[in-house]
């Protein structure tokens, strides 16, 4: 057989020597000529300091301090390095017992005799001290800086988040974190982890059998330095949280308020809270035992992930709807006998005056009008079918937010529930129900689910006569980063700007209208709000209370939607609550303080009784 | 019985020996890399030396059965068993276990296993089987079709993504110059992986410039006369021309300019060289034009195609970008500690930096960090020793064979080591991106281990039967 190519074994074998060759010119070099590799003792040892940068302070959208952080200290120690000590001493600077020392001892030596290991977490300030002067008695051990949160005012706890140490999990993930590094876990905290988290740096020195570090090791050629964490801005107004707070304390709800010119999110409270600060350093973990243990769920985000039922404040919507699609005007009139009436089936109603035109029906919040106008939708005869004006009338409400997410900068946000066509046909049968049998959506009840945050965008979008900014709570990163561009896109919702005024003209005379206005408590002599009342009926107990609003009416400068659990109807305590937050944040000081010492008196316990 | 003593006669003892010394230093350095002196016993399964211990035991099982498998069976089943794992590299990426970021496990009680590791025994075989049924000189289609036999499973193991797998499968490329691939081809391709590592370390448009000059200086060594300079004349002007045209009424960045420059003065010398006959200025012109054209596919893929952290890893071997406690720590770390060893070694156990834990991923693809911290200069030379004593005896197995198919299988093995060999080492000691693939015999791991195995086995059972007919 011939071989034509037979001489090309040499090159390729040629190929193989310079490899080698390659590998042991460069192994040569490093091992043989360059000495930065060495350390110029042989009984010193290198140690790896990690340099953990602060991480980003969060201030209000005033510039107010909101988060910032404290010095903590780890001692951690290398089992190897260590000779005989003073331990009663050293466990006197501690303050720990003997027992405990010898268990950390033996967990740090089970860990690695080489390697260092974590022997107590944050030691106190004092204990700090201390070791600084005496550490040179104590081979083996070094002090490893780090920061904690620490929280100017006991306020904003859901959407800051807190920070805890990261698992093994995420560990095997994400190359960056090592064992005992801290992470964002909810909140702001989690959502801009990485602007806030900075970059570690670390460095290198010699130390002696003595524990005494003879300087940086190859002249610091390996260090690397730490790169601290961005600051943030929030679109929180403080002293708006901080009040929203204290007229929620004792009460099960929720308060969310944005700027309807932005999206930019003012307040975002969930009651019942916690300190932030309860979830920081050695304390957290007990804390946060106790915290989800406890039975009113001081843990949960209401604002975001709890879905509630619209109830009367959906009218709304149905009042939109119904004029962009022509099936009602402003001026059409439904009469009212104390309810709605078809065939067998009754929609109760209060007494009001009768017939009403809209903003008449959005006043008094009438059930039998909304019945009316929403049959009126889905039987619309441009519509080959009441399922197809029913997808027709449900791409209304996905432009206005409410079955999807919004999209939050927060984690964990609820998407909320607005049935498709096919939930009905697989409930009903395959086109086998009419307008009567979804007729509970007509007053906000039955099977649809909205977030406060999906309401107060609502809220936005009345107050913008059309369109929005999704919410968000960061309104700047460092000194110069803004928040990402999807905040600064516009969304449109489908529904013309002259379809709102009847409906606002509604929400106005609600709150400031004569006999039969359905919120009249939240009325301010001096700011025109416009607002609507709702109720959200709870299978477990007394009823929620709801309410949203915006103000002023022209030019709104805040949307709002308050929830409060169990309180009954939404004039009862969302109204005033809004109104008091409208009164604090457009006029910065509350006149009506026999209607604040009203709403902070009262508790309300999640069995609806008042105290 | 008679074949099997046959077989052992037959067997060639250097290579199982340096497989077995291999083995055992792997392991060796294996225990020296997680050791704690919680744990001392070499033998305790519940530490990775344990287990490696394992590992090897099946190793040895693993070459025993490959040893007594007929050979014709490596033979007429090639394709059979490449489909095999064609499927099973499918089969990974719908229902694998995804580890670090990439889908190439099959979780089997307690172990993964990696079809990709195996995959190049399979791979190994299909390419010699079809080489050895073309007779004449390797030719286009040829080289096309033993292209797509290596492209198949790069394609699928790209999908996981594991790119270090991937790129030791372009080592086949070695058995395909053996066998008659042209040699401008093979040089090409070498070139470009000099190209690639030139352009990331200087950029895309110094690197084209350079090779622009230094076509013309290879034109002025081989050439040496008056047309030549003339011609350089109109290219230069040309290239000038279309650069001004270029960047100020189209506005076009520099590096589409080159680009355009490159391929109009190159019509236009192309001609030139045409009329005057002279097919080494062409030669050389095609090889500057293919090495400019790939210098901006690789700035677009390095771009485009590798995820951030594998740019990253790119990035830091060659100084580009310092992104500490990211890669550029890992080097530095395992530069320290092979660098610490100095010429003979802290010593076996002795070593600090690698049991600081600070080295990652030690006992596996950084193992080579123990060897140069506990056993210096010597012990790294030692190691890179038997590595080419493998090597070339490898070759010369080859070499001695009557069939194609076994030859060309035979240089699969070889390359494939090769490419493990030098990157792996390479990227501990910084000539090398950091690319997670393992040294043979060494990295802790069953999977390598026993693909590793095989594929040698594999080679020495055919070898062992040389005499036989095959093919
Ligand atoms: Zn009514």
């Amino acid at each position: 057989m011939k071989d034509r190519y037979a001489n090309r074994k040499y090159f390729i074998m040629a190929l193989a020597i310079a490899a080698a060759a390659i590998l042991i010119i460069r192994l040569f070099y490093i091992q043989i000529i360059d000495k930065t590799y060495r350390t110029s003792a042989a009984n010193n040892v290198l140690r790896h300091i990690t340099q953990y940068p602060a991480r980003g302070l969060v201030y209000d959208r005033n510039g107010e301090l909101i988060v910032y952080n404290q010095a903590a200290y780890d001692l951690l120690v290398v089992p190897v390095q260590t000779s005989a000590f003073d331990t009663a001493r050293f466990i006197e600077i501690l303050g720990i017992d003997m027992k405990d020392f010898r268990d950390r001892m033996k967990a740090a030596v089970s860990y690695s005799r080489r390697a260092p290991s974590v022997f107590m977490k944050m030691i106190s300030s004092e204990a700090y001290g201390l070791l600084q002067e005496e550490l040179y008695r104590f081979p083996g051990f070094y002090v490893q800086a780090r920061t904690l949160r620490k929280y100017t005012k006991p306020v904003a706890a859901h959407l800051l988040g807190y920070v805890g140490e990261v698992d093994d999990k995420l560990i095997a993930q994400d190359s960056y974190y090592k064992s005992g590094d801290y992470i964002g876990v909810s909140g702001i905290e989690k959502s801009y982890e990485e602007q806030l988290r900075g970059r570690k740096g670390v460095n290198i020195f010699m130390v002696d059998v003595h524990n005494n570090i003879k300087g940086s090791y190859a002249d610091g050629r390996f260090d690397t330095t730490s790169v601290p964490g961005k600051n943030l801005w929030s679109t929180i107004d403080l002293s708006l949280q901080e009040y929203g707070e204290s007229l929620m304390r004792n009460k099960t709800g929720s308060i969310v308020a944005i700027e309807p010119s932005s999206g930019e999110i003012l307040a975002l409270v969930s009651s019942p809270s916690y300190d932030p600060s309860l979830l920081v350093g050695r304390v957290r973990s007990s804390n946060f035992n106790r915290l989800q243990a406890d039975t009113i769920k001081p843990l949960f985000d209401r604002a975001l992930m709890a879905s509630y039922p619209p109830g009367s404040t959906f009218k709304i919507m149905n009042g939109l709807i119904g004029l962009e699609e022509g099936v009602i005007r402003p001026s059409t009139l439904f009469g009212c006998s104390m309810g709605y009436h078809a065939g067998s089936l009754t929609v109760g109603c209060h007494s009001h005056d009768s017939p009403l035109d809209l903003p008449g029906a959005v006043t008094n919040s009438c059930n039998a009008w909304f019945c009316n106008a929403f049959r009126s939708i889905l039987e619309n005869k441009e519509y080959n079918s009441v399922q197809e004006a029913y997808d027709r009338w449900r791409e209304y409400l996905v432009a206005f937010g409410f079955g999807n997410k919004l999209g939050i900068d927060l984690p964990n946000e609820l998407s909320g529930f607005i049935p498709a066509r096919s939930y009905y046909d697989r409930y009903y049968g395959k086109d086998r129900w009419k307008a009567l049998t979804v007729i509970s959506l007509a007053i906000g009840q039955g099977e649809i689910g909205a977030t406060p945050l999906q309401m107060a965008n609502m809220a936005t979008v009345i107050a913008n006569r059309g369109s929005f900014y999704i919410p968000h709570i960061v309104k700047k990163i460092g000194e110069v980063g803004g928040p990402s561009s999807v905040f600064a896109q516009k969304y449109t919702t489908g529904i013309s700007p002259e379809n709102f005024e009847p409906i606002i003209e509604g929400m106005e005379g609600a709150v400031n209208g004569g006999p039969g206005a359905t919120a009249r408590g939240a009325r301010l002599d001096s700011i025109i709000i416009c607002g609507k009342t709702g109720t959200a009926q709870n299978p477990h107990g007394k009823d929620h209370s709801i309410f949203v609003a915006f103000a002023p009416k022209d030019n709104p400068q805040i949307a709002i939607a308050v929830y409060v659990e169990n309180a009954g109807f939404g004039s009862t305590f969302a109204a005033p609550i809004a109104s008091l937050m409208i009164e604090e944040y457009l006029t910065g000081k509350i006149k009506r303080k026999y209607l604040e010492d009203y709403v902070l008196k009262v508790v309300i316990t999640p069995d609806g009784k008042e105290q | 019985m008679e074949k099997n003593s046959n077989i052992l006669n037959r067997l060639d003892w250097l290579t199982v020996l340096l497989w077995g010394t291999m083995m055992i230093m792997g392991w060796l350095n294996i225990y020296a890399a997680v050791y704690n002196e919680e744990y001392t016993s070499i033998f305790d399964m519940s530490q990775r030396y344990g287990k490696q211990l394992l590992f090897i035991v099946a190793a040895l099982i693993l070459a025993i059965f490959v040893l007594v498998t007929d050979n014709k069976l490596y033979y007429f089943f090639a394709w059979f068993i490449y489909g095999i794992f064609i499927f099973l590299l499918v089969l990974v990426l719908l229902i694998g276990n995804e580890i670090n970021g990439a889908k190439a496990w099959f979780e089997l009680g307690p172990f993964g296993l990696q079809p990709s590791e195996f995959a190049k025994v399979a791979t190994g075989l299909a390419l010699a089987s079809y080489l050895n049924s073309k007779r004449q000189a390797i030719g286009f289609r040829t080289m096309l079709s033993a292209t797509s036999i290596i492209m198949a499973p790069v394609l699928l193991i790209a999908l996981q993504p594991d790119m270090g797998s991937v790129i030791t499968y372009f080592a086949f490329f070695i058995v395909l110059f053996r066998e008659g691939m042209s040699i401008y081809v093979f040089i090409s391709a070498l070139l470009a992986v000099v190209l690639f590592l030139l352009t990331l370390i200087f950029g895309t448009v110094p690197v084209a410039l350079g090779l622009i000059i230094l076509s013309f200086a290879a034109l002025w060594i081989f050439i040496r006369n008056l047309q030549v300079l003339m011609a350089l004349g109109v290219m230069a002007g040309a290239g000038a021309l279309s650069y001004l045209i270029g960047h100020y009424l189209f506005g076009a960045g520099v590096d589409v300019v080159i680009v355009a420059a490159v391929m109009l003065s190159g019509a236009v010398y192309a001609w030139y060289l045409y009329r005057y006959r002279l097919k080494m200025a062409l030669i050389i012109y095609t090889f500057l034009l293919g090495g400019i054209l790939f210098l901006f596919t690789v700035d677009y893929a390095f771009n485009e195609i590798l995820k951030p952290h594998q740019q990253t890893r790119i990035n830091i071997l060659l100084g580009m970008e310092d992104d500490p406690y990211g890669t550029g720590y890992n080097l530095n770390q395992s530069l320290i500690s092979i660098g610490s060893g100095g010429f003979a070694g802290k010593g076996y156990l002795n070593g600090t930096q690698t049991k600081f834990k600070f080295v990652p991923e030690q006992s596996t693809d950084f193992i080579f960090c123990t060897v140069g911290e506990e056993w210096g200069f010597i012990g790294s030379v030692v190691v890179i020793g038997l590595f080419v004593v493998l090597l070339l005896r490898l070759v010369m197995l080859a070499e001695r064979q009557r069939t194609t198919f076994v030859r060309a299988y035979g240089y699969g093995v070889f390359a494939l080591f090769l490419v493990h060999f030098f990157v792996n080492i390479g990227m501990t000691i910084g000539v090398m991106p950091v690319i997670g693939i393992p040294i043979p015999f060494f990295s802790y791991g069953g999977s390598s281990l026993w693909g590793f195995t095989i594929l040698l086995f594999v080679f020495l059972r055919l070898d062992a039967g040389r005499a036989e007919y095959l093919g």
